[in-house]
């Protein structure tokens, strides 16, 4: 696909490139680049037009390089694409290097004190006055690194045709309408715009057009949706401990609870946020309060739900309800703590030693994070046990469009817990007895008491040690071979009750795909590519473990099965494997893993690679 | 059976209008003798003295023949038996639940020094109100006889040849992870024990009492320090202690002039400290640290409450929570309105 690098002709300059392209910032960490580039996101968001934002950042605070893309697309595609049409070049240190992503045809953007050689004759080549124009713009100079960003920003807005209206808007909204903080930003956005109309002359084709494509999306990280659609799921208490990329969820509560979760009875808080020493303490606080009778939940990365592992296991035994929103980056170890991977779901679905089996939830966008996040303590509570939300770096921490948050369509399932008059019915119902673990309506869930009732025959003592079905320590063979195999069958009996998978097809498609989580995004778009190459296929994308009967139908009906996901073992392709035994031929694995979200080139090109042999 | 037999069968009941009874738990199956089951009746007998009412007391512990104990004691209280070392956590988010109940866990020396060292002190750091009992016999009861943290330098234990390395003070960890109350005590005194455990249920904050307690199968030569001998022999009271219910009167006449402390706790008790050799002020923390260092060096079990501090806010006073239980609210109250949702929404983009 890589084109010759040839000189710009005039051709390549008439062809206007309009809402299609992406423009990759390439900065120093720490320099305050981000308010420029939300920024641009959110005025081209405003002008209507599909626009994703993704970070790439190194593991560092100040001083290293790091990269803002921002895919402009006007069919609504949010993955990540491995060229850079427009790349503006804010960092001497990578300048060489930067300039040989550009397709032919591009555009770099650079400030003019990076005196730096320009290599590439087969690009346009744009030197911005960044010094001057922020020596002029009157900022204490202290600000004034974080100002120079804006220079891009008025810059772009010039050349691409961005609105400045939609510009002011982005800062108002940035600064909360704090006029001071707007105005100094946005008159060097004017000013470089106004210096790019009067001294350049453009050559590129790039341009930006409003549309009418976001009407009902929103803009957010799924690491914010998921802490709001815990909040709107009535979480009741959150312990946790700090881990890229996991750290803004849980920070979102403390942003979120003041203005969503006062009591309208009382004015006082309806959820208790405790960080914690770690992630022991985190899960353990978790798993307290979920006996108690609260909606509880933690949120971790892979070093962190590896630290959770023994409480996951007594959680499960005692039949807690709790839920673990593990984000996650790139392992084993620290690995590359500020890259994107699914590569925790293998650990996910057997942490904990002994036979345990675990609920997972997997979101595919950021709605879905929202949505998952109230249904996670459904969940959790119905079948009293932990349930595992898998996001990842790329869905938590980056910036995507998605529809918008809805309302929880159903009520609170806040599971089997008996208050005092429930008890006392559930008493005289049992001529008598009443046993925490007794599978009184056999569908394997049994009824709870939580502390604090007051009935006295409503304690009950959970322990990690066999017990009987009144809770009662037991060593019996055959007494914990029956709860475990209750425990089984109710985990079973989850299958269709979780989020159903999502099924798309295609006519005449042959070969069938499967995918999960943020992987999402790419496979649509390498769907739509392999189509217009004559390659139709079906597509299920797996929302919940243990996978529901349709997961084994569709690798049934399709001859061919592409796994696709971002680890180097296919653990997808494993669960799926264990499931399915009888199909496993069916199953292909299209794992890949380099620390960076997938692309819809990639896919394409391993599955069409593979059906051309 | 009418109920009114029943009632006379009863026995004597206290202003709960509960027997002694019903503080009771399943029989106990620790050895024989061992220190744990001396404690856990005191914890009967506190808890039916101060009249608590046991639904509205939870329990909880780690792993370990002290971690078992819960089970033998208020068998109408819920309880979570949790892991080895991992209580504190816990207890935290459970005590959330209903913030009216009252907490109590109990701990060995491996299950808080060692393997929960970090839990406990955060625990005790962030001052939630809790009884915190840990049950020191300076050796790992349940698997079998093994050094603990708290044992000795220079123990001799049968399997394990000499432990060659210095001991963790638990009360010293406690006051310099700023407990708020801290005490040591000692199995084989009983009434001791008791009326500490009183106070520490009276006390609005995290309560840590160390009990040595021995351990009769594997750990009891009568030289070691944590030994009923002697602990019988070494034992030096700070102070002689009675606790006093908010609702009696207590006349300073009972007591010598001079002679006594009192510490005024959260619920309007009071603990009465009568004086012995010398007069000691448990107020003063950095005191508190200087006799600890002492009496160790000297070889003295030194018991009572060593440190106190009514003055600091308990953990509840940093959340701004409603009085009622937050796992007694109905969904409502949980679910945000669904108005709200569109300003949500419209602040998203
Ligand atoms: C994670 C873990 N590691 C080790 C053990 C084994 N274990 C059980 S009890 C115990 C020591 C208990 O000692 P202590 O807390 O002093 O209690 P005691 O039996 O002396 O009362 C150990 C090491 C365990 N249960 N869990
Ligand atoms: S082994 Fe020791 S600590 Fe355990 S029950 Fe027996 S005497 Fe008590
Ligand atoms: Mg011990």
């Amino acid at each position: 696909m890589t084109q010759e690098p040839t000189a710009v002709t005039e051709n390549q300059q008439t062809q206007a490139i309009v809402n299609d392209f992406c423009i990759t910032f390439s900065t120093v960490n720490g320099s305050g680049s981000a308010t420029a580039n939300t920024t641009l996101l959110r005025a081209l968001f405003k002008m209507g037009i599909p626009v994703t934002g993704k970070n790439i950042f190194p593991s560092n605070i100040q001083g290293l390089p790091t990269w803002f893309t921002l895919r402009i697309s006007k069919q609504g595609y949010l993955a990540r694409l491995e060229k850079d049409d427009i790349v503006v070049a804010m960092n001497p240190a990578t300048f060489s290097k930067e300039q040989e992503y550009v397709v032919p045809g591009g555009v770099l953007l650079y400030p003019d004190d990076i005196k730096l050689a320009v290599t590439r004759t087969d690009i346009h080549v744009y030197p911005m006055p960044v010094k001057k124009l922020t020596k002029d713009a009157e900022v204490p100079p202290k600000l004034r690194d974080y100002i120079a960003n804006m220079v891009y920003v008025g810059v772009l807005a010039n050349l691409l045709g961005i609105d400045l209206e939609k510009i002011y808007q982005a800062l108002d909204f940035h600064f909360k309408g704090k006029k001071s903080a707007i105005m100094s930003n946005y008159n060097v956005v004017v000013a470089a715009a106004e210096w790019a109309k009067a001294n350049l002359e453009k050559k590129d084709n790039y341009r930006v057009e409003p549309m009418n494509a976001t009407e009902g999306y929103i803009m957010a990280d799924g690491n914010a949706a998921g802490a709001l659609g815990s909040i709107y799921g009535g979480v009741q208490f959150v312990g946790w401990y700090p881990i890229t990329p996991a750290s803004s969820l849980a920070e979102s509560f403390q942003e979120y609870l003041p203005m969503l979760r006062k009591d309208p009875v009382t004015g006082k808080d309806t959820c208790v946020v405790v960080q914690s020493e770690d992630e022991l303490a985190a899960i353990g606080m978790a798993i307290g309060a979920g006996w108690a009778g609260l909606r509880s939940m933690t949120s971790t990365s892979g070093p962190g739900l590896s630290l959770m592992s023994e409480y996951m296991g007594l959680a499960y035994y005692t039949e807690t309800p709790v839920v673990v929103w593990d984000v996650q980056r790139v392992g084993p170890s620290t690995g590359l703590p500020t890259r994107t991977a699914q590569g925790d779901l293998t650990q996910a679905a057997f942490i904990s030693h002994g036979d345990a089996n675990f609920i997972i939830l997997i979101p595919g966008s950021v709605t879905e994070c929202f949505e998952f996040g109230w249904r996670a303590l459904d969940i959790a509570e119905h079948f009293q046990t932990p349930v595992i939300v898998m996001s990842d770096l790329d869905l938590g921490m980056n910036q995507w469009m998605c529809k918008k948050f809805e309302y929880p369509n159903e009520p609170m399932d806040r599971g089997k817990v008996l208050w005092e008059e429930d008890l006392q019915k559930m008493i005289e119902r049992g001529n008598g007895q009443w046993g925490r673990y007794l599978d009184v309506d056999g569908d394997f869930i049994p009824y709870r008491t939580v502390a604090g009732n007051r009935h006295p025959r409503s304690a009950w003592f959970a322990r990690g040690t066999g017990h009987d079905e009144f809770g009662r320590y037991t060593e019996e063979p055959d007494v914990w071979e029956r709860m475990m195999n209750r425990l089984l069958a109710k985990f079973e009996s989850s299958r269709e009750h979780l989020p159903l998978p999502e099924v798309h097809t295609m006519p005449n498609a042959k070969i069938g795909i499967i995918s999960m989580g943020s992987a999402d995004a790419a496979v649509i778009e390498a769907r739509d590519q392999m189509l217009a190459e004559d390659l139709p296929t079906d597509y299920l994308r797996v929302r919940a473990y243990p996978f529901s009967q349709q997961v084994k139908e569709f690798i049934r009906n399709h001859e061919r099965t592409y796994v696709v996901e971002l680890n180097r073992d296919g653990q997808l392709k494993q669960l799926l494997t264990l499931d399915n035994p009888e199909l496993a031929t069916h199953l292909i694995q299209v794992s890949h893993l380099d620390g960076l979200p997938l692309t819809a080139r990639w896919i394409r090109e391993q599955i069409m690679t593979q059906e051309a042999k | 059976m009418s109920e009114q037999i029943a009632e006379a069968g009863r026995g004597s009941v206290n202003a709960a209008n509960l027997t002694r009874n019903d503080y009771k738990g399943a029989p106990s199956t620790l050895c024989q003798g061992c220190g744990h089951n001396s404690i856990a009746s005191q914890i009967v007998a506190a808890c039916y003295e101060l009249d608590l009412v046991p639904e509205q007391v939870a329990k909880f512990s780690g792993i370990g023949c002290s971690s078992k104990s819960p089970t033998y004691f208020l068998g109408r209280s819920f309880g979570f038996n949790g892991l080895h070392g991992r209580m504190p956590s816990l207890a935290l988010g459970a005590m959330f639940g209903d913030h009216r109940m009252k907490g109590i866990g109990v701990s060995g020396d491996g299950d808080t020094a060692s393997i929960g060292m970090g839990q406990f002190k955060h625990l005790v750091r962030r001052n939630l109100p809790f009884v915190y009992i840990v049950e020191n016999n300076g050796v790992y009861g349940l698997t079998k006889g093994q050094f603990s943290a708290t044992a000795e330098k220079g123990l001799e234990l049968k399997k394990q040849g000499h432990n060659p390395y210095t001991p963790v003070d638990i009360c010293m960890e406690a006051l310099v992870a700023n407990a708020t109350f801290v005490a040591r005590s000692f199995a084989g005194d009983p009434k001791q024990v008791k009326e500490l455990i009183k106070a520490a249920f009276s006390h609005r904050g995290i309560a840590v009492i160390d009990i040595i307690s021995p351990c009769v199968t594997f750990h009891n030569h009568d030289e070691s320090l944590h030994s009923y001998v002697y602990g019988k022999a070494h034992e030096t009271p700070l102070h002689d202690i009675t606790f006093v219910p908010a609702r009696e009167e207590i006349t300073i006449e009972d007591f010598e002039q001079g002679s006594v402390r009192e510490v005024e706790l959260f619920d309007g008790s009071r603990l009465v400290l009568k004086k012995l050799e010398s007069d000691y002020d448990p107020s003063n923390r950095w005191r508190a640290l200087a006799m600890m260092d002492e009496a160790e060096k000297n070889g003295i079990l030194l018991t009572g409450l060593i440190y106190v501090n009514t003055e600091q806010p308990s953990m509840y006073d940093l959340y701004n929570l409603p009085d009622e239980a937050l796992n007694r609210m109905s969904s409502d109250r949980l679910r945000p309105t669904r108005e709200s949702i569109d300003a949500l929404n419209a602040s998203m983009f």
